[in-house]
């Protein structure tokens, strides 16, 4: 009826949807502004100086969370504003974190794909001082010692996995699942030493041998297969068995034919990932397993170079030509970057393509 | 029509089942892999102590590793630098991951929040040898303005005393690099717990009138704490164990100090065990594992405290 009713009362006192990103992009140009300005300051004074860009968009995001709270104070009250903080810190928080994976992903692959080449994947180091060479015998190792480990870890960790789900009571599965839980928190290198004098005690003191490694990644490796099965074993409907029994299905059998089907995408997916996060290891290996320069077929005898152990040994034991060296660790990495990404996209399609069809 | 069961008929009396081979056979392999598991941490924590107690008790003077030093001498500074890196990057680690948890579960689009969590995976997959090469290379010279900035503006807390080192691999870097490991695991728990809150507390909040802030606040933390716990005590046993990124990026001298920037810094048990097992002989192997033992021992204390903690909120927490 009056002028004044013009107004909406439902967007009166707060700020319209765009203020926050005016406020920001404010907030970035004044900061930019400034460091622009104090870097010519510094400049005259001598030799010129560089542009702060880190800083530059630290402080615009800082000017952006002050004067967003401030604003929002003054026209929406204490409660909103307070909100409004929250928001920007939690998607700060979710920036900053994606920072250092941006980062490395993009330094290992410049600086890797120098060396990344067909003689890496073919050549081995024996006799190479400097340029040249590869990780064939690494990329050996590597395949020998996880087949290993994944051949002694997956039958124990289901078995175990069918154990607690299907038959466990009482006692004796309630320390087992504490203490699965409990191996789960091993650390690496103390599954190592343990390999190291397993090995030490039955065939003579430093005996380091690829097998050895396979036993230390077993440990680590062991825990995560029962969690991953287990958990899929107990998705399972209980009608399923129920309607097994009731055909007259031997127990075993029901197992066999009926829970282990229904479930297997998900143990699968859990196995391969439980192969991606031991692959990448070092320190087990480094101390069981050894470090050599040799092409090594054999994992029952002398040292066996594996990736990982490549990427750190080419890292500290820089020879005469260091840039080859690190090009080669670099490219090292890569390739198991390279190696557990295509890991976690396999997992991720053998769940995709064979989980049961009426499941989950 | 129906009666009640008269004395007339016999209570009902199991049926014998028939034990079949296969049965026994099978139900038999799984109780060996179960018990095998038990047998083999035995054994980890038994060849440890066999081939650690020759280095405890090892003589000072005829071990070179020691540098006449005794066994708990040596180990001390050790203890220290594990215990201080990981504080550390739990320091770092934990706020951001709540933060992160909660822009996934409560802040994004639902559609983005899947590809987030997907991407928060993977820096959980990057091994640790990368991490390392990364520290090493990239954040190490990247952060040296950053402390000679710390200690000429903040010199006078203890933390930034400096002097700031030259090369930028102060332990601080490497409570970077492990905050940034720990971080996806730490994430991983805490959005899990986030996204199981009742919506039903979540609405009535909403309902009353509280902003989002408030809601999380009043319904979702309260709800998730044991979960935010166990997820840092889980980070902390990692971040305690974490080896080779540590050995990589820190250049370490041994010395007990809280000084977080300077070249002079505590070395970890785990990087102390890779940098020094390679090149050890005779008793020094011992005393190395022995250290290891101690390492196992903390992170043993760590992990079951975890796990207590959850399991005596388990009713109401859902984090399991």
């Amino acid at each position: 009826m009056t002028a004044v009713a013009e107004v909406n009362v439902y967007s009166a006192g707060q700020l319209s949807r765009r203020s926050s990103w005016f406020i920001l992009l404010g907030g970035l140009v004044v900061s930019f502004v400034a460091f622009l300005l104090l870097m010519l300051a510094e400049s005259t004074s001598g030799e010129p100086a560089e542009f702060n860009i880190v800083g530059a968009v630290l402080v615009g995001v800082l000017l952006y969370g002050v004067v967003l709270y401030v604003t929002s104070r003054l026209v929406e009250g204490r409660r909103p504003a307070m909100n409004r903080l929250v928001t920007t810190l939690v998607t700060l928080a979710f920036v900053i974190a994606l920072l250092p994976l941006i980062s490395l992903v993009f330094t290992v692959v410049v600086n890797g794909s120098a060396r990344f080449d067909w003689a890496f994947l073919t050549e081995t180091m024996r006799n190479v001082l400097g340029q040249g060479g590869g990780a064939a015998h690494a990329l050996v190792g590597t395949l020998i010692v996880t087949l290993a480990a994944t051949l002694i870890s997956v039958p124990i960790g289901l078995l175990t996995s069918i154990y607690l789900v299907e038959y466990g009571r009482g006692r004796l599965a309630q320390a087992i699942t504490f203490f699965v839980d409990v191996m789960t928190g091993i650390p690496s290198i103390v599954a190592g030493l343990f390999a190291f004098s397993l090995f030490a005690m039955l065939f003579g003191p430093g005996t380091r041998m690829g097998f050895a490694g396979a036993i230390a990644l077993s440990v680590l490796m062991i825990p995560v297969v029962v969690r991953s099965s287990e958990e899929m074993l107990r998705l399972v409907p209980n009608e399923l068995r129920e309607a097994a029994y009731a055909l007259g299905v031997p127990k075993w059998l029901a197992i066999l034919k009926v829970v282990l089907p229904t479930s297997i995408a998900g143990i699968m997916t859990g196995i391969t990932l439980a192969i991606a996060r031991v692959i990448g290891e070092t320190a087990p290996l480094l101390v069981a397993a050894g470090f050599t320069h040799n092409m090594n077929w054999n994992a029952f005898s002398d040292f066996m170079q594996t990736l990982p152990v490549f990427v750190y040994n080419s890292y500290v034991a820089q020879g005469t030509d260091a840039q080859a060296y690190l090009d080669r660790a670099w490219a090292g990495a890569l390739t198991l970057i390279l190696i557990v990404m295509l890991l976690n996209v396999i997992a991720r399609l053998i769940a995709r393509y064979f989980a049961p069809k009426n499941g989950r | 029509m129906t009666t009640t069961a008269g004395p007339a008929v016999k209570a009902p009396t199991k049926p014998i089942s028939k034990q079949r081979v296969g049965d026994r056979v099978f139900s038999g392999s799984t109780l060996a892999a179960g018990s095998l598991i038990l047998a083999v941490l035995a054994a980890v924590a038994a060849f440890l102590l066999i081939q650690g107690m020759p280095g405890i008790v090892a003589d000072p003077e005829t071990t070179s590793i020691l540098r006449g030093q005794s066994f708990w001498e040596y180990v001390w500074p050790l203890v220290f630098g594990t215990l201080w890196a990981a504080t550390i990057a739990l320091v770092m680690a934990i706020p951001l991951a709540i933060g992160i948890a909660l822009f996934i579960s409560h802040y994004a689009p639902r559609a983005l929040a899947t590809v987030l969590g997907y991407i928060i995976d993977l820096l959980a997959a990057v091994p640790s040898v990368v991490f390392g090469l990364w520290g090493a290379n990239v954040l190490a010279p990247a952060s040296r303005t950053a402390y000679a900035w710390l200690e000429q503006h903040l010199g006078w807390i203890p933390l930034f005393a400096g002097p700031a080192s030259g090369t930028g691999r102060s332990i601080l870097t490497a409570g970077i690099v492990l905050a940034v490991m720990v971080l996806p695991i730490i994430t991983a728990i805490c959005r899990e717990v986030f996204l199981q809150t009742p919506v039903l507390h979540e609405e009535a909040a909403l309902a009353l009138g509280a902003t989002r802030w408030e809601m999380i606040r009043m319904s979702v933390l309260p709800f998730a704490r044991a979960g935010i716990v166990s997820g840092a005590m889980l980070g902390l046993g990692r971040a305690l164990g974490e080896t080779m990124a540590v050995a990589m990026v820190l250049s370490a001298s041994g010395v007990v100090t809280f000084n977080l920037i300077s070249s002079n810094n505590p070395s970890t048990i785990a990087a102390n065990i890779a940098l020094s097992f390679p090149e050890a002989y005779g008793i020094n192997v011992n005393v190395l594992i022995a250290t290891g033992l101690i390492l196992f021992a903390i992170t043993l204390v760590v992990n079951s405290l975890a796990r207590y903690i959850v399991n005596r909120r388990k009713e109401f927490s859902g984090a399991n």
